[in-house]
C-alpha cells in the first residue's frame, strides 16, 4: 500500500537551486520535501560547474539572470560564516587580448556599475601583469572586479541541505517524481516509487531536466538545452599560477575559457560550450580537451599540463528564453520553476531561494518564521587545516582524527565517518570525495579508494559489494566466490 | 604532545624501509624508528602474492609476503628498531624535526639526527594521462585493484581490459585470469612492453591474452559501470590514427600506466630533485642534497625488482648511521654522473670522491629506448671505467652496473654513461 504523505512543498532536485530554497523555506512554519533521483545531492550541474561567484557584470541589465546573480553573491558573502561556506573573495579578472577586445570591456563595465556590481575597475597590461605575472605578455588590459571569487559548490548545496535538514525539511535522495497528482487541472502531489506526496505547492528545481518534470505536470512553456562543459583540474603544486579568477573577453555564447584557482589551491581551466541532445552525456572528449587547452593557453601560455590530476564535463541547464524561468507555471497551477538555471545559476542560488519563497508568498502559501531557526550548521573539524596542538587536542578527544586515510589531502578516517553520519550524510565514495576531499588529490583515489570503499560499508552496515561510486549502479567490487558475486540490493 | 627520540627516522616501512632500519642497527645506530602509515609494514610487497622476488638478494624465489617476512623478521630480532604502524609523517624540517600523527599518540614531535626517506612511489593515474570519455565506476589503478584481489578479497571486475604494460599490469591480467575474470587485453601506447619480460611470457602469453603495441583507449564508455572502451593505434607521436579505432567490452578498466616516485616531504623540504627519475638526486651513499637526509628504493627512482631496492636501502641505513654517530664526511671532491646517449637516468647522480672505499659503486640505469647490440660505456674524461655489451637494453630492465674498485682512483668531476652501437 503505498503511502500518503502531507506537505505544504515538495523541492524537486537537490542540487544548489533545491538545496537553496529548501534552506530558505526551512525559515518557516512549513512542511518541506525536497526529492532527490539520485543516491547524493548536488550529482548534476552542481558538481561540474566553473566555481566562480561571479560579480555580475556579464548579464543583461533587468534580466533575472543580472538581478540574481548580483543579490546571490551579496548572500553568499552574508551566508560565509553562518553556514561556514567556502568561498574565496580572491576577484577576478577579464583580460583583454587587444583594443578591440578592450571596447568590450568598457561595455561590460557600464553593464556591471547598472547591475549594481561594486568596485569594477579597468586596469591596463602593467598593472594586469604585477597582479598576475604568469599570465600572457602580450594582453591589453583587464576588467578586474574585487567582488568575483572562487568557492565549492558542491560544498555549498551540502551546507544548504544539511542545514534545512536541521531545521525541519525531509531530504530523500534516490527517490524521482514519476509523475504528479493533479486535481482540477492544479497540481496537488507529486508520485515517486516510495508513494505519493500530497503538496500544496511544487518547486520545480530538477537542473537538465526541468522540461521532462514540467511537461509531466502538463506545461510544456519552456524546453531545457544542455550544454556542455569541459574542465581540467590541476595538482596543487602548480596552484600558485594565478590568484584570481582569469576571464577572457566573452562571447555571446559563454563566458569563454577561463583559469582559476580553485578554493582549495588547485587551478582548473575550462569549460569549452557544446549543445547536446542528450542530458546524460557527461563525457570528456579529446577534441574538447584540445580546445580547452588551446584557449587557456591564451591568457597563462606556460600551463603545466603535466601536472594535470583529473578531467571532468558537466551539463549547464540553459532555458530556451535564455533566462533563468523563475515563476509560477502558467498552465498548471500548484507548480513553481526555479529552471533554466545556467552560468551564473550558482552565484545566483541563494537569491533565487528568496525569490521563490517570495513566488510562493504571492501564491498565498502562509509564510510564518520559525522562532527556533538555526542559522547554522556545527563546524566540521578539518584536520588539514589545523595546528599541530589542534590536531593533538582532536586525536585524544577521538584516535580516528590520527589515522590518515587520504594521504595527498591529508583526510582522517573521524572525517570520513563525519561526513558519512551527518545530516544529508554521504552514501558513495564520490559522495565522501565532496564532502571532504578524500580521493581529489593526486593520486586521485588510488591508495584512499578501496579504504574509503570499507569505512562506508562499515559505517552504512551494508556489504562492501553494495558500495557505490556515485551513480545508483555504479557498484566498485565483486565477491570473489562464484555464485555468489551478484549485488541484487544497495541495502 | 608526544616527544620522541631517534638516531635514525626512516619513513615509510616497505622493503627499503626495512632494510634500511636492519642495516642502520647493525651499523650502529641507538635506536632507530620506521614510520609506516599501513597497517603493517612491507609495503606492497604484502600485496604482491605472485612468486619471483628475491633471486638475487637470498638466492631464493619468494612471493612478496615471503621477501616482507625474511626482513619482518630480521626486524623482530633487533629490539633497537621500532616499528610505528598507522604513523602519517604530516611534516619533515630541515633541523630533522618530524611530525607525525597516529592514532594511539596523537601528534608527535620526532627529533633525529638522521632521516631516510623511503616512500616509495605512487601509480599514474587516469587523470594524468587524461582518457577521454565518461567516469563510471570500474576503472582502476592496478595496484589499487591488486590490493583489493589479495588483500581484501574483492574482485573489481570480471571482464578485464588492460592499459599500459607496467609489471604490475601484466601481473594483474594473470591473476584476474586465475580468478576466474576474463583479461580482453592489454595496450600499450610505446611500440615495445614496459614490463619485465618474464612477466610478458608468464602472465600474457601463457595465457592468450593478445598484447597491442603502438595501441593506447581513446574513449571510456558506461554510465554507471565502464561498459567498453575504445581503441586505436597510435603514430609515431603517439597520436591515435583515425579509422584504426575498435571497441572492447569490458566492465573494468585497469591502468599500469607508470609509477610516480612519492616526493611530496622532499619537495617540501628542498631537497635537489632529479627531473627525470622523479627522485631526488643522490650520491653513491645515498645521501640526498640535504647532509643527514638519504633515500632509498623507488622514492629515488622506480625499480623492477625488490631486490635493489633492499640493497639500497641498506646503503642508506649504514651511512645514516655513520652520519648520526657523526663520522660521515659531507664535504670534499664530487663527480657528477651524466647520462647522456641511450641512457635516460642514471643513479647515484652524485659520487663523493672522499666516501669510504666499501661504499658499492654500483650504477642504475635506464635506456631511453629499446636497443640490441649495444655497448655500455662508462667513462671519466679519458679514462674508460667500464666497458660491458649488452645483446638487449630495454627501458622497462633497469641496466646494473658496478664500477671495479681498481678503477676509482681515476674518476675525475665527472662520470659519463653511453650506449654505444
Amino acid at each position: 500500500m503505498p503511502t500518503r504523505e502531507q506537505a505544504d512543498v515538495v523541492i524537486i532536485g537537490g542540487g544548489v537551486v533545491g538545496t537553496a530554497i529548501a534552506r530558505e523555506l526551512a525559515k518557516y512554519n512549513l512542511a518541506v520535501i525536497l526529492l532527490e533521483e539520485q543516491p547524493d545531492l548536488a550529482m548534476g550541474t552542481t558538481k561540474a560547474n566553473s566555481a566562480i561567484l561571479h560579480a555580475g557584470f556579464d548579464a543583461t541589465v533587468g534580466s533575472l539572470k543580472a538581478t540574481l546573480n548580483v543579490r546571490g553573491n551579496e548572500l553568499y558573502r552574508q551566508m560565509k560564516d553562518e553556514l561556514d561556506l567556502e568561498i574565496d573573495m580572491v576577484g577576478s579578472l577579464v583580460v583583454a587580448l587587444d583594443d578591440e577586445e578592450m571596447k568590450t570591456l568598457s561595455e561590460l563595465q557600464k553593464r556591471g556599475r547598472e547591475n549594481g556590481v561594486p568596485g569594477l575597475e579597468i586596469f591596463g597590461r602593467d598593472q594586469v601583469l604585477a597582479m598576475e605575472p604568469n599570465l600572457a605578455p602580450d594582453i591589453a588590459g583587464a576588467l578586474y572586479a574585487p567582488t568575483g571569487g572562487v568557492m565549492l559548490p558542491f560544498g555549498v548545496a551540502l551546507a544548504f541541505a544539511e542545514n534545512a535538514s536541521r531545521n525541519g525539511v525531509q531530504v530523500r535522495t534516490e527517490c524521482p517524481v514519476t509523475g504528479f497528482v493533479i486535481e482540477n487541472g492544479a497540481v496537488v502531489g507529486v508520485k515517486t516509487p516510495e508513494g505519493v506526496i500530497a503538496a500544496k505547492y511544487v518547486v520545480n528545481a530538477a537542473g537538465t531536466r526541468a522540461d521532462a518534470v514540467s511537461r509531466l505536470a502538463g506545461d510544456d512553456s519552456f524546453a531545457i538545452q544542455p550544454r556542455k562543459g569541459e574542465y581540467i583540474l590541476f595538482d596543487k603544486s602548480v596552484g600558485n599560477l594565478v590568484k584570481a579568477a582569469i576571464f577572457p573577453t566573452p562571447t555571446k555564447l559563454s563566458k569563454g575559457i577561463l583559469v582559476a584557482p580553485t578554493i582549495h589551491g588547485n587551478i582548473f581551466i575550462g569549460p569549452n560550450a557544446f549543445n547536446l541532445t542528450d542530458k546524460d552525456d557527461v563525457a570528456t572528449t579529446a577534441p574538447g580537451m584540445a580546445e580547452i587547452i588551446a584557449g587557456a593557453r591564451r591568457l597563462l601560455p606556460g600551463l603545466p599540463l603535466a601536472s594535470g590530476i583529473t578531467q571532468f564535463a558537466g551539463l549547464r541547464a540553459v532555458a530556451d528564453s535564455g533566462d533563468f524561468v523563475i515563476r509560477p507555471s502558467s498552465i498548471t497551477p500548484g507548480l513553481v520553476h526555479a529552471a533554466g538555471i545556467q552560468s551564473p545559476g550558482l552565484s545566483a542560488a541563494p537569491a533565487i531561494g528568496e525569490k521563490i519563497v517570495a513566488i510562493l508568498g504571492e501564491l498565498g502559501l502562509p509564510l510564518l518564521k520559525k522562532t527556533n531557526f538555526i542559522p547554522g550548521n556545527p563546524r566540521h573539524a578539518v584536520f588539514s587545516k589545523m595546528d599541530m596542538e589542534a590536531r593533538h587536542e582532536l586525536v585524544a578527544q577521538n584516535p580516528l582524527y590520527g589515522k590518515i586515510i587520504c594521504r595527498c589531502e591529508t583526510i582522517t578516517e573521524a572525517e570520513i565517518v563525519d561526513a558519512i553520519q551527518r545530516p544529508c550524510g554521504a552514501r558513495t565514495v564520490d559522495g565522501v570525495k565532496r564532502r571532504t576531499r578524500a580521493g581529489m588529490g593526486r593520486c586521485q583515489g588510488g591508495f584512499c579508494g578501496p579504504r574509503v570503499t570499507a569505512i562506508l560499508a562499515r559505517e552504512l552496515k551494508i556489504p562492501l559489494t553494495a558500495v557505490r561510486k556515485d551513480a545508483p549502479e555504479s557498484y566498485l567490487f565483486y565477491d570473489k566466490i562464484p555464485g555468489n558475486c551478484e549485488v541484487k540490493n544497495n541495502v | 604532545m608526544y616527544e620522541h627520540k631517534a638516531e635514525v627516522v626512516i619513513i615509510g616501512g616497505g622493503p627499503a624501509g626495512l632494510a634500511a632500519a636492519v642495516s642502520a642497527c647493525d651499523n650502529g645506530a641507538d635506536g632507530v624508528l620506521v614510520l609506516e602509515r599501513d597497517r603493517e609494514a612491507g609495503g606492497i610487497l604484502q600485496q604482491c602474492i605472485h612468486n619471483g622476488f628475491g633471486l638475487h638478494h637470498f638466492k631464493q624465489e619468494l612471493t612478496g609476503p615471503g621477501y616482507a617476512g625474511r626482513y619482518l623478521q630480521q626486524v623482530k630480532e633487533r629490539p633497537n628498531i621500532n616499528v610505528m604502524l598507522n604513523t602519517m609523517v604530516l611534516s619533515v624540517a630541515e633541523d630533522k624535526t618530524i611530525m607525525a600523527v597516529n592514532p594511539q599518540y596523537g601528534v608527535m614531535r620526532i627529533a633525529a639526527k638522521a632521516v631516510i626517506f623511503t616512500m616509495g612511489c605512487r601509480e599514474r593515474t587516469r587523470g594524468a594521462i587524461r582518457i577521454p570519455g565518461t567516469r563510471p565506476a570500474g576503472v582502476f589503478t592496478a595496484g589499487a585493484a591488486q590490493r583489493m584481489v589479495n588483500m581484501e578479497g574483492y574482485l573489481p571486475g570480471k571482464k578485464l581490459v588492460i592499459l599500459g604494460s607496467g609489471d604490475i599490469g601484466l601481473i594483474m591480467a594473470r591473476r584476474m585470469m586465475l580468478e576466474g575474470a576474463e583479461v580482453q587485453a592489454a595496450l600499450e601506447i610505446m611500440p615495445y612492453c614496459n614490463g619485465l619480460t618474464r612477466n610478458v611470457v608468464q602472465c600474457l602469453e601463457d595465457y592468450g591474452i593478445p598484447l597491442y603495441l603502438s595501441h593506447t583507449i581513446v574513449a571510456i564508455h558506461g554510465k554507471d559501470r565502464v561498459s567498453g572502451v575504445t581503441c586505436a593505434r597510435v603514430d609515431e607521436k603517439m597520436q591515435p590514427i583515425a579509422g584504426t579505432e575498435f571497441d572492447l567490452e569490458c566492465d573494468c578498466l585497469l591502468l599500469s600506466v607508470g609509477l610516480i616516485p612519492e616526493n611530496e616531504l622532499s619537495r617540501e623540504l628542498g631537497l635537489t630533485m632529479d627531473p627525470l627519475t622523479a627522485g631526488p638526486v643522490v650520491d653513491q651513499l645515498r645521501q640526498t642534497s640535504l647532509p643527514g637526509f638519504f633515500a632509498a628504493g623507488n622514492v629515488v627512482h622506480v625499480h623492477d625488482l625488490v631486490d635493489f631496492v633492499s640493497e639500497e636501502g641498506e646503503i642508506a641505513g649504514k651511512y645514516a648511521a655513520r652520519y648520526a654517530a657523526g663520522v660521515l664526511p659531507t664535504d670534499g671532491p664530487v663527480a657528477l654522473v651524466k647520462a647522456t646517449d641511450g641512457i635516460r637516468t642514471a643513479v647515484p647522480q652524485v659520487i663523493r670522491l672522499n666516501a669510504d672505499d666499501t661504499a658499492t659503486l654500483r650504477l642504475y640505469m635506464r635506456a631511453s629506448k629499446p636497443e640490441r647490440q649495444v655497448t655500455l660505456v662508462i667513462s671519466s674524461g679519458d679514462q674508460t671505467l667500464l666497458e660491458r655489451k649488452l645483446p638487449v637494453a630495454k627501458p622497462g630492465e633497469m641496466i646494473v652496473a658496478e664500477i671495479p674498485a681498481d678503477k676509482r682512483g681515476a674518476i675525475k668531476d665527472s662520470i659519463t654513461v653511453v650506449l654505444k652501437h
